[in-house]
């Protein structure tokens, strides 16, 4: 027991949200009369949300290295807009609408790193910048009308299943096998890590402690898996948000790229002198964040079947507020993509649940704003209260 | 009571951070008008205890009592204790650097009429506050239009604007020339005949001996001993007391191996990065063999600073001519890390600001700049990197239960150890010392002069530079002088001495 408090107590940055996550969502399991963990509530509130979580990955990297990004909601708007004008004015196929999608957003990605980067303005003017030209671009090649219907194989990044592929039934077996080779995946990586610290003689956990932190885990996912597998199978943007979760989280943690990333928004100067390619690596950053908001936009446009002038609006909020939720240091230079995923479901489950309810358009914004703020007060709390722990 | 001798009790003070007992049982007396000096390696517990007596650990926090002027206080903040008539000084100056002098030294204690600032008597009472201190500049002047040695005045005219009884310094003349801090001490003495009691944290102890009336020492946490101006207040009994021994010699015994020219720089000449037409560097020439250390003399503002950085891949200015050698073989590095591939490092005067992340571990700061060394297929291994932090908290002896802590966290000689570690860990053929013992306690700096010195009898280049001439005399084989941006001279350690050197450090630029 004392081992888990400990556990707690030093990672309470991220503990802190994991526990008001599991708040949040038994809260709103209760308000809800349980409908919030319907299967089916569970597949849309992912597919509602899938668009936020892959811009917070983005994010959490232009925030952890000291700058932000204002545009991904344009961004999102142009690429839909693009990609539905080359698939549905055009007749061109479906994967050429994802390519050119994609291309957009590396382009605007590339535009803002060179300015920020290069040029040296501070993200926050560059990308408001963009928030115009973009939204205003979005206008020219709509001609400010909305494009629908995508073709079929386009809806179905956003909209589409993996079911029935091995049967099963009143279930999808593939979705409960999926879960279990993730778990099994999991663990083993974990055993092999800790492997590893024993080797280097390092500090592990019990393994009772151990073991039981990853029962609880499996139990979760399988939980999970479940409900997919018993709604409509496993959702097609969940394979895509996993691998990008995967690869960025590794990225961020497990290279020297990852590294060079923290130790500009640490201390730029220090990072500098250490050889670190500041202006490049800044730049590859933006780089990375327009790639993301080209599939984002990709996500939307599949999702909502089209493209409108007016979509994604206020995304870039979300996203932003996703990342600092989860416990991302305003100031730059700390920040996890978990802890960002996490704080991007909060406010997911947060609206969901607000949604079933019934509760106005008006009084959900104004809990959302208070969340925010309440999360990054209790992040300034917890840094003073550990600043003066050890001093 | 206020007509008893002492001002200043501090009486059983401990202080508990988790894990670490920061102060146990400390007293201090200070005696009013005196000048009270209180000397302690690196994390021996001084900061610790300013802050508590300013209030920066509130009442409550700490065990034990404060009594000032005959009464025990229980200061909840900084603004508490400064009602009370005690200022601190913090070696960091907390100076808005856009407003003027005036505005900085009235700042939070505006001269207000009816809601509106009276800028006439601002300046006017400001202008009074500077003669007192000796300072003589318009109070209107921007604060960054002035030097530090005058920042630092103005930082004493803003205590002596709150009516300061006690004040509290720490390390005030760490980053002051020798001529400013003679002033800032005379000044010193001059308050005390205005019956203002000092406080004084420092490391120079021949400014101590100089000038304090009682030295309080301090060690891991516990007063060892107050030593009374007199015959016994002389450097070994404090230098004694600071580190539980006796320090036979200021700098360890050594005898250079020196071997073949490693590096060698000819005709250097580098521009200000934003300054048109100004050379901060001008046909600067020198050389570094295997085994030798050699020292750049120089006063503040010299250039070496900026000639090192420009030398160490262009992190500095832009170079405009010159050639560099390694091993006798023309090399250009268009970038820090092509530098840092060749063998160079350099370790900055200012770890804060260009040395260190303080938000970041430890562990992370040793490898920041060797990262390949602990990579494989773009993979860190993270236990590799620990292992390796380990190695060098025991080589070091960096004071801390972890590597995995935070390098903020850590006293100047540790966080000046991780710097060292950092650049050790690149394995370089050059290193490239800025003001290595800045602001660091004799004891650490007598193990820092250590790993120097095994540095260079590891085949190292070792280039030292620094404004301490008992220092550069005290490690170097060979000393270079640089005065306006230009090399004026070279000697063999053996031929020179502090006179020689400081005529070649203040040498007028010859006008060609």
């Amino acid at each position: 027991m004392n081992a888990v408090k400990d556990m707690l107590s030093k990672n309470l940055r991220q503990s802190g949200i994991l526990v008001a996550f599991v708040a949040i969502i038994i809260l709103f399991t209760i308000l809800t009369n349980g409908m919030l963990l319907n299967p089916t509530n569970v597949t849309n509130i992912i597919l509602q949300y899938s668009y936020i979580l892959i811009l917070a990955i983005g994010m959490l990297f232009v925030i952890v290295v000291g700058h932000i990004d204002l545009s991904v909601g344009s961004v999102v708007a142009l690429v839909g807009a693009v990609s539905a004008t080359l698939i549905i004015k055009q007749g061109m196929p479906w994967w050429i609408g994802v390519l050119a999608g994609l291309a957009v957003g590396l382009a605007i990605g590339a535009w803002h790193g060179f300015w920020v980067a290069y040029v040296g303005i501070p993200g926050f003017i560059v990308t408001l910048s963009g928030m115009l030209l973009f939204r205003g671009m979005t206008f020219l090649v709509l001609g400010s009308i909305s494009l629908s219907p995508m073709t079929s194989e386009y809806q179905q990044i956003a909209n589409g299943f993996i079911n029935g592929l091995l049967g099963g039934q009143g279930y999808d077996l593939f979705t409960l096998l999926i879960g279990a080779f993730a778990i099994a995946g999991f663990g083993w990586s974990q055993w092999r890590a800790r492997r590893a610290r024993i080797r280097y003689e390092q500090e592990v956990e019990s393994l009772a402690l151990f073991i039981t932190k990853l029962t609880l885990l499996a139990v979760i996912v399988m939980y999970f898996a479940w409900k997919l597998a018993t709604a409509r199978g496993f959702p097609i943007v969940l394979i895509i948000l996993a691998a990008l979760i995967l690869t960025y989280s590794f990225l961020s943690k497990n290279t020297v790229y990852g590294r060079h990333v923290f130790a500009i928004g640490g201390n730029i100067n220090a990072a500098m002198l250490s050889g670190v390619k500041v202006k490049r690596t800044i730049f590859s950053v933006y780089v990375h964040m327009g790639l993301l908001s080209g599939v984002a936009g990709v996500v939307f446009s599949s999702r909502t079947n089209g493209a409108q002038p007016a979509a994604g609006n206020m995304f870039e909020l979300d996203a932003i507020a996703a990342c600092f939720i989860g416990g991302a240091a305003v100031t730059g230079g700390v920040g996890t993509v978990v802890g960002a995923m996490i704080g991007g479901l909060v406010m997911a489950v947060m609206s969901n649940g607000m949604q079933l309810m019934g509760v106005e358009t008006s009084i959900q914004q104004v809990v959302k704003g208070l969340v925010l703020l309440l999360a990054v007060a209790f992040d300034i709390w917890n840094k003073r209260r550990a600043a003066s722990a050890k001093a | 009571m206020s007509d008893t001798n002492t001002i200043l009790e501090m009486r059983d003070i401990t202080k508990t951070f988790p894990g670490v007992k920061a102060l146990s049982n400390v007293t201090l007396e200070v005696k009013r008008g005196e000048i009270h000096a209180i000397c302690g390696e690196n994390g021996a517990g001084k900061s610790t205890l300013m802050k508590v007596l300013s209030g920066v650990y509130p009442h409550g926090t700490y065990d034990g009592d404060i009594i000032f002027e005959g009464k025990k206080c229980s200061f909840g903040s900084i603004n508490d204790s400064e009602d009370a008539g005690i200022v601190i000084i913090h070696q960091e100056l907390a100076l808005v650097p856009l407003l003027s002098i005036a505005e900085n030294i009235f700042l939070g204690n505006e001269q207000v009429e009816a809601g509106r600032i009276n800028w006439h008597k601002t300046n006017a009472e400001a202008a009074k506050l500077l003669a007192r201190v000796g300072l003589n500049e318009n109070p209107q002047t921007p604060i960054t239009q002035i030097g530090v040695g005058k920042q630092q005045l103005v930082e004493i005219a803003k205590a002596l604007s709150k009516q300061v009884k006690l004040l509290i310094l720490d390390e005030p003349t760490a980053a002051l020339n020798d001529n400013d801090s003679a002033h800032l001490l005379d000044l010193l003495r001059h308050l005390k005949g205005q019956g203002i009691t000092s406080i004084m944290i420092s490391h120079k102890l021949n400014e101590i001996t100089d000038i304090a009336d009682s030295t309080t020492v301090i060690r891991d946490g516990m007063t060892i001993e107050t030593i009374e101006r007199g015959p016994e207040m002389t450097q070994p009994r404090i230098i004694k007391g600071m580190v539980g021994r006796e320090l036979d010699h200021l700098f360890p015994e050594h005898t250079p191996t020196i071997g073949e020219e490693i590096l060698r720089v000819e005709g250097w000449t580098v521009m200000h990065p934003t300054i048109p037409g100004r050379k901060v560097s001008e046909d600067s020439s020198f050389d570094v063999r295997a085994g030798e250390i050699v020292g750049i003399a120089g006063l503040m503002g010299a250039g070496r600073t900026e000639l090192a950085m420009s030398l160490f891949g262009g992190a500095y200015g832009r170079k405009v001519a010159g050639k560099m050698f390694l091993h006798g073989k023309e090399v250009q590095f268009h970038s820090v890390a092509d530098a840092i591939d060749a063998g160079l490092a350099y370790a900055t005067e200012d770890r804060k600001r260009y040395g260190l992340n303080l938000i970041d571990d430890i562990r992370r700061n040793i490898s920041a700049a060797s990262l390949e060394k602990i990579t494989s297929r773009g993979v860190v291994n993270a236990n590799k990197e620990i292992v390796n932090a380990e190695r060098y908290r025991k080589e070091m002896r960096i004071k801390t239960p972890s590597v995995m802590n935070i390098a903020g966290q850590l006293s100047g000689g540790n966080q000046q150890k991780v710097v060292l570690s950092k650049w050790m860990m690149t394995e370089p053929e050059v290193l490239f010392l800025d003001e290595p013992t800045r602001g660091i306690d004799v004891g650490a700096k007598y193990e820092i002069y250590t790993i120097i010195n095994a540095l260079a009898d590891s085949g190292k280049a070792v280039v030292v530079i620094s404004s301490e001439l008992p220092e550069l005399l005290g490690i170097c084989d060979r000393i270079f002088t640089l005065a306006f941006g230009q090399i004026t001279g070279q000697m063999p350690v053996a031929d020179a001495t502090q006179e020689s050197l400081m005529t070649l450090m203040t040498k007028e630029r010859e006008i060609a």
